[in-house]
């Protein structure tokens, strides 16, 4: 029986926990700074907006960890010593283990702007982040208006976040279009229309410069890159994350931007591994990042650690790319890739209906007609239809004939995908 | 483009509580108090107009209201605040709704008197205020279950609508809405309404609900309803028989293709008032294993209350001798003893695998009801037994239909949630139910490995199911207690619930794994957990 170590209870870290816990008997320590239970931290919003209370976050009952044997401890990792196999956390001292799991996620970006540390400028990543965010936007009395930096994910969720409590949201995006670094035209069209629709004072094409401060030293205005100036009362940092990995200067981990690992998730310390937001893949798949950051990723790399640790060497090989997200009302699913633009070797064909707030679009190669991926808007696809297209490498023909059987959306919904498939199919004919 | 955006800037915040939205709330709570002082026998001239007034003043304010609160928002999910508001959210104001609902059943249950209810038509107070509308429709003065049926199917309206403006995106949502609407006031309300108007001196039919079946309606069987069909001819004995069919056939088929929803969310009226009226308390339901443990034990052991209930009753008014009727008591016992014996010995034979964890359960369940049928063979007739038919009649009838159903199954929804009744008490629910786990083409199922563990199906789920243990493992959803109301796939940010009929095979597959990783671990992982199982 070895002790297995995991720093980070996210879903990268509680995944491999509850993994290694049916495939073993060794004893397993999670240690976390954030918060004594696991927690979904893609729900963070919806607590804000009154849809959940906390607790609902959190998918186990406090009284799953000890059924299961997972020892819980609340501290913060300081540094760990490799050499000594020994952890340094700052409430119990030194911590000993056989086998090290790094899972400590990521953090917000901040890229130096002037005024960055003020009071009410913050992003959105931790349960401490949300507990700041009642208290500097509870309401529209005590924040008259907030100023979103970063048109991503996180972003958007929260100019969402905030426009339910009626606080005015202005929301600088430093592209032409929303989030048009990943979404083709036509789906980014789509949602910035949508984020207009919902009152967001949507700037795209600009960048923050400076953050003013109050004579409390409090955010009083937001400086754009055009030299406006709009009065804030918070403004929120969501220009993407990064890993969380200060802790492990002078370690002898090897980091490059998150912490390199090999596709066993081994860094360069036999028995020390990193998996999920923090991790990087010094050989990722082609056409893939080494540092995916997202709640599937970390779950996959969980997964495979376990097995990896249990059972028998397991490498990280995770299938098509998917994912999917929530622009206010409009739902997005991918899977497989689609490019932002086409080009030689990608052709798009693409389907919207403006009124339904609907899209589709479809990648595939025009030399071999290979599928490359599809995105959705308002509109639910299968996963394991689409999984299996990729892996089979299915022609856009064969998608395309065969979209209906990946229908997801509730019953009695309208029929759009024979709308789809016969446009599609007639657009794939003309070009 | 830029114009607009600065202007926004300078623009108000988009709007709160609206003045309009206050006005609405306004007239909505003058009608109830025109309600309450025709309660406390004001007299009021033209009383009829006072009440179509009071009634169309109502429906209006609900509606009024809502519409304002979502009129400037784009169709979507509306749960903004739920959790914010001490109305919704379990605190200070859902106690006081609680304990002012409570009170109120309290009163219509068991002192309709206050309510005005006189003897030979001579209302006052509330009963006598109502009395034009059932005039109107019955051609009788109206009873306290006339104020309370108006009501309710209002309610139900009113609040339908809501409902349907709420979940304007969603046509799942809106149809099984507009279906309890439609069975609520054509089955409900108005269908027994009009069959009173049939009556004459010497023909009269019973009060039936067609839509409202044995054992939740438990006391369909009993004597008196079953003299009030015998005597009202081909019409009454058509009745009847539709009742029986109800259970027995209707019930059963239509659960095997659709699953329990087609009543439970499509038909019920409870489901019904728990959908529309009940709506705002979805939320409160409680999602903790130990509820679902509770659950299982109270909802089945009012089933066997029910069936040994009904058993003892019919079997009181049935004769010894078997040559006057072929059924008498005796037969009677041994039908229902060799039926139960035969469905119980099938789902063994069939559905052992489902039913491993549950067998004992089922087996206690089994053994309780013919223990109970033995005692009603041989302490019939022995008055002192504490178990005497009447006593279990009007036992039940106190406890389940009346207590559980109406004064907690109602007058808790802004504490426990608005499905207390479906969940815990009701024993067609329990029924339709154990169909649904073991024999029956509906689940839900979930999107590969989408599933963020976000939590809102779980919070919404109004039967306290925890949705997200599924999803998060990618297994169907296949539970007794799904009514099908399809919230959760509603509310779910990434689309992975999905409710359908479909193939039996499969259909339960907890060794499923999550679509995304590498081919071969999924392999392995689904070795490992049908190997534990
Ligand atoms: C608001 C928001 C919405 C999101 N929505 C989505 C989405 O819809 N879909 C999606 O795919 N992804 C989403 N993501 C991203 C997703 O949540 C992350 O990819 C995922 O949570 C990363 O999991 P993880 O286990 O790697 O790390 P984390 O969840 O970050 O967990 C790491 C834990 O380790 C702790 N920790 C770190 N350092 C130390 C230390 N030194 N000592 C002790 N403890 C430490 C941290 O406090 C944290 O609790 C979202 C993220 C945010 C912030
Ligand atoms: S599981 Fe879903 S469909 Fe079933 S009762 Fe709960 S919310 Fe409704
Ligand atoms: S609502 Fe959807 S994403 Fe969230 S936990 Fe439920 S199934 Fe998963």
């Amino acid at each position: 029986m070895k002790h297995i170590v995991i720093i980070g209870n996210g879903i990268a870290g509680i995944t491999a926990a509850r993994h290694i816990r049916k495939l073993s008997d060794h004893r397993i320590t999670v240690i976390s700074s954030e918060t004594d239970y696991f927690f979904s931290r893609t729900a963070l919003m919806y607590v804000y907006m009154g849809h959940m209370k906390f607790e609902h976050t959190q998918p186990y009952e406090n009284s799953f960890w000890k059924k299961n044997r997972i020892e819980l401890l609340n501290d913060r990792v300081e540094k760990i010593d490799p050499g000594k196999r020994a952890l340094d956390l700052r409430k119990s001292g030194t911590f000993t283990f056989d086998t090290l799991i790094i899972a400590t996620g990521s953090k917000p970006n901040m890229f130096g702007w002037p005024g960055q540390d003020l009071k009410g400028v913050q992003g959105l990543y931790s349960k401490q982040d949300l507990d700041l965010l009642e208290t500097h936007a509870p309401d529209n009395q005590t924040c008259k208006r907030a100023v979103i930096v970063g048109g991503g994910l996180i972003g958007i969720e929260l100019a969402e976040m905030l426009s339910s409590r009626n606080i005015p949201v202005t929301f600088l995006v430093r592209e032409s279009g929303f989030w048009n670094n990943v979404l083709p035209e036509g789906e980014s069209n789509m949602i910035t229309r949508h984020i207009r629709e919902h009152h967001i004072d949507l700037r795209l094409d600009t960048s923050l410069k400076e953050i003013l401060s109050d004579s409390q030293g409090k955010v009083r205005a937001v400086v754009t890159d055009t030299g406006e100036e709009i009065p804030a009362d918070l403004c929120g940092i969501t220009a993407g994350v990064r890993p969380n990995i200060d802790f492990l200067q002078g370690s002898g981990i090897e980091t490059d931007r998150g912490i390199l690992v090999n596709d066993r998730l081994e860094t360069n310390i036999p028995g020390i591994y990193a998996i999920g937001d923090c991790a990087q893949l010094r050989a990722p798949k082609k056409g893939r990042r080494p540092i995916e950051a997202v709640w599937y990723a970390g779950r996959m790399m969980g997964e495979t650690l376990a097995y990896h640790l249990c059972k028998k060497p397991t490498t990280y090989n995770p299938g098509p790319w998917f994912n999917s997200a929530k622009f206010f009302d409009i739902e997005y699913q991918t899977y497989g890739l689609v490019a932002p633009e086409t080009s030689e070797n990608e052709q798009h064909l693409y389907w919207e209906d403006i009124k339904a707030k609907r899209a589709v679009n479809i990648a595939y190669d025009p030399e071999s007609e290979l599928f490359l991926g599809i995105n959705t808007l308002g509109l639910r696809l299968s996963h394991r239809h689409f999984d299996q297209w990729l892996r089979e490498k299915a022609s856009v023909a064969v998608v395309l004939s065969n979209l209906e059987q990946a229908g997801f959306d509730p019953e009695f919904y309208p029929d759009f995908i024979r709308e789809i498939k016969t446009q599609l199919t007639q657009l794939l004919k003309t070009t | 483009m830029d114009t607009t955006t600065s202007m926004s800037i300078a623009a108000d915040p988009p709007a709160g509580a609206s003045i309009l939205q206050k006005v609405w709330a306004f007239l909505g709570t003058c009608a109830l108090g025109i309600l309450l002082l025709a309660s406390f026998n004001i007299d009021l001239p033209h009383r009829q107009w006072w009440l179509y007034g009071s009634l169309t003043l109502l429906t209006a304010g609900i509606i009024g209201y809502t519409f304002e609160a979502y009129k400037n928002k784009p169709p979507g999910i509306k749960n903004d605040g739920v959790w914010h508001s001490s109305l919704t959210n379990g605190g200070l104001l859902g106690w006081l709704l609680g304990v002012a609902i409570t009170f109120f059943y309290v009163i219509l249950y068991f002192y309709p008197q206050y309510l005005g209810l006189g003897s030979d038509g001579n209302n006052s107070g509330l009963v006598a205020f109502f009395d034009p509308l059932s005039r109107l429709l019955s051609g009788n003065p109206a009873s306290q279950w006339f104020v309370y049926g108006t009501l309710y199917t209002l309610g139900i309206l009113a609040f339908g609508i809501k409902f349907l403006w709420k979940y304007r995106h969603n046509r799942y949502e809106k149809l099984r809405t507009l279906s309890v609407m439609f069975f609520q006031t054509a089955f409900a309300f108005l269908i027994p309404e009009f069959m009173a108007r049939l009556n004459t001196d010497d023909f009269s039919l019973p009060y039936y609900d067609l839509k409202n079946i044995w054992p939740l309606n438990y006391y369909n069987f009993e004597q008196w309803r079953i003299d009030q069909f015998i005597t009202a001819g081909d019409i009454g004995l058509a009745l009847l028989i539709f009742g029986v069919v109800s259970i027995f056939i209707i019930t059963p088929v239509l659960t095997y293709y659709y699953g329990k929803r087609w009543y439970c969310s499509w038909v019920c009226g409870c489901g019904g008032l728990a959908e529309t009226v009940g709506d705002p308390f979805r939320q409160l339901s409680d999602k903790s294993v130990f509820a679902w443990k509770v659950e299982r034990w109270v909802v089945h052991s009012v089933l066997v209350f029910s069936v040994l209930m009904t058993t003892a009753v019919v079997h009181s008014y049935l004769g010894y001798d078997a040559q006057k009727y072929w059924l008498n008591k005796d037969v009677f016992l041994i039908a229902v003893a060799l039926f139960l014996t035969v469905l119980f010995a099938a789902i063994w034979k069939f559905k052992k695998e489902e039913l491993q964890k549950d067998a004992r359960y089922g087996a206690i369940g089994y053994l309780a009801v013919i223990l109970g049928l033995i005692g009603i063979h041989y302490l019939s007739g022995s008055n002192v037994f504490l178990f005497q038919a009447e006593t279990l009649r009007s036992t039940y009838g106190f406890l389940i239909g009346a207590v559980f159903s109406g004064v907690i199954g109602t007058g808790f929804y802004p504490i426990f949630g608005n499905r207390v009744w479906c969940r815990f008490g009701c024993p067609m629910a329990a029924i339709l139910g154990l169909q649904q786990r073991l024999f029956s083409r509906f689940r839900i199922t979930t999107n590969g490995g989408q599933c963020i563990s976000c939590g809102n199906c779980s919070t919404y789920c109004e039967m306290g199911i925890d949705v997200r243990a599924y999803a998060q493992k990618g297994e169907n959803i296949v539970r007794a207690s799904c009514v099908g109301c399809g919230v959760c796939s509603a509310v779910c940010p990434r689309g992975v619930l999905k409710l359908e009929n479909g193939p039996l095979e499969g259909r339960i597959n907890s060794e499923a794994v999550l679509t995304g990783n590498d081919l071969d671990l999924l392999d392995l992982i689904k070795e490992e957990k049908t190997w534990k199982n």
